[in-house]
């Protein structure tokens, strides 16, 4: 479950830590357009460099590399599938390009999945709700949202037992072919499903019980407001979705394996 | 038995291989469990787990049952062979074609008991089978496992429920922050206040009892009902002819 490790946060204070929600997702959201407008495999390793010191301000390192490491198997899947593709789409050939395309297409997702996972590992729940209600999201919603990402922990441990509790019955999930894989998982998933079911019920109980929406208007103890560290990242989104656009429409990109075989240029 | 996090979970969890020992080995009937798998086994280890919700999944309990001779590729006949021999044994042959969704919490971990039993595995593993039973399913529980023992099976439980184990009276091991702090009968164990306060335990009711009136020459080491009372009696026998 190393995937999901790489999402889960933790309580650390750093500058990133204490970033504004809003302005980060903002960032994210940035880094994901550029990341998809560009295909070229040069400006994908640029951006995932550029994210590396925020890795490092917030001390997020081991539990970073964590998720990246759960995360190259799809990365692995994603350009064994985009060779695969190519190879065949092109009568058994592959040229360098064909290769630096499906690299490309890896890094897009390494790229994805490093904002991501840094967004999700320095901000809380708590701070996230708060960051909704603030950009006035009903109360609803923004609830319902913290509520599903403080039970993917709890969730994910509860898999676990389900999938002990079936293994000391005599199943084995590695055993037989693709689909039989895939029908082993059925008795773990139904009393996955079940219990998480159950456990919504008895939450909207408790809920209830504590008079959840007695009133309308909530106020909250803590308020979000933007500081300096803040502004910078504004500055800095801002000045990154400039160069992009500028690069986009007046750079041409060089491919890397043109500039390793300087002959061509 | 022991207090909350002792490690009594993590312990049992090695005796069919869902955890490895991270130093040193856990031999079960002679076999590393580093060298064999989970399935391999389980077919000599049965594990009820605590939460009967984490394994049930099947439409009806007869399949429930089912599922794990399947696993451990019996053939057709044995498996309904089988499947009704649990049923009956935990009463519970008119549910055989219900959901085991619909039952009731303390049916529901009866069908989990019958679907380890179902497999007769030679050690069965209970964790914390008592817990929200009522008195007559718990009664149902002792005499079943008195049934295993007198068929030469081990029974490992662990429980908190210090008046069940008195009942019970089995051989006891505590536990206290991942390490075996005492291992005898339950009359020894189960009458030392110390290492009970040590585990978070209380001493069972009738042992509590005697320990009050050890003053009047009363043995302290009596948990079970029946030596209470003969020991009662024989002292009432005593005081009037001196």
């Amino acid at each position: 479950m190393s995937f999901f490790d790489g999402l889960k946060f933790r309580k650390v204070s750093s500058p990133i830590h204490n970033l504004d929600p809003r302005i980060k997702f903002i960032y994210v959201i940035a880094i994901f357009i550029i990341a998809i407008v560009f295909p070229q495999m040069l400006p994908l390793i640029i951006l995932f460099l550029i994210q590396l010191p925020f890795v490092v301000l917030a001390k997020i390192k081991k539990q970073w590399i964590r998720s990246l490491r759960g995360a190259a198997f799809f990365a692995g899947f994603i350009f064994i599938i985009n060779i695969l593709t190519t190879f065949f789409y092109n009568d058994f050939t592959l040229t360098a390009l064909n290769v630096e395309n499906a690299l490309a297409m890896t890094m897009r997702f390494v790229v994805l999945f490093e904002s991501f996972s840094i967004f999700f590992l320095t901000t809380s729940s708590d701070h996230l709700g708060l960051a909704f209600e603030q950009s006035h999201v009903p109360y609803e919603f923004a609830f319902a949202f913290t509520t599903a990402v403080r039970f993917v922990p709890v969730l994910a441990e509860e898999a676990q037992t389900i999938m002990d509790a079936q293994k000391a019955r005599g199943l084995e999930l590695e055993k037989g072919n693709l689909l039989k894989r895939i029908r082993n998982y059925i008795p773990i998933l139904i009393p996955l499903i079940v219990s998480a079911i159950r456990r919504s019920l008895e939450l909207a109980e408790a809920m209830e019980s504590r008079a959840w929406g007695a009133v309308k208007k909530r106020t909250n103890l803590y308020l979000l407001r933007l500081h300096k560290g803040d502004y910078i990242l504004l500055g800095i989104t801002i000045l990154l979705m400039v160069v992009a656009i500028y690069v986009s429409f007046f750079v041409s990109i060089p491919l890397i394996s043109d500039l390793l075989n300087p002959s061509v240029l | 038995m022991g207090q909350n996090g002792a490690g009594k979970t993590t312990f049992i969890k090695h005796f069919n291989g869902l955890l490895k020992p991270s130093l040193g080995t856990v031999r079960v009937n002679g076999v590393e469990t580093t060298k064999t798998g989970v399935a391999t086994l389980a077919r000599n280890v049965g594990f009820v787990f605590q939460n009967p919700d984490n394994q049930l999944f099947s439409e009806t309990v007869e399949d429930e049952i089912a599922f794990a001779l399947k696993n451990f590729g019996f053939d057709k006949e044995t498996i309904e062979k089988r499947v009704t021999w649990a049923l009956d044994f935990l009463s519970l042959y008119q549910y055989r074609k219900t959901s085991p969704f619909l039952l009731s919490g303390g049916e529901r971990k009866r069908v989990a008991l019958a679907s380890v039993l179902a497999w007769d595995p030679e050690t069965l593993v209970l964790d914390e089978p008592t817990i929200g039973q009522d008195h007559e399913q718990k009664e149902k529980l002792r005499q079943f496992i008195i049934q295993l023992q007198a068929k030469k099976k081990t029974v490992i439980m662990v429980t908190h429920d210090v008046e069940f184990v008195a009942e019970c009276n089995p051989r006891v091991i505590l536990m206290r922050a991942g390490k075996i702090i005492a291992n005898g009968p339950a009359k020894d164990i189960l009458t030392t206040p110390k290492l009970l306060e040590e585990s978070s335990l209380v001493l069972p009711q009738i042992a509590q009892v005697f320990t009050k009136l050890a003053h009047i020459g009363l043995p302290a080491d009596i948990i079970d009902i029946d030596e209470a009372e003969t020991a009662i009696l024989s002292k009432a026998k005593e005081k009037k002819h001196p």
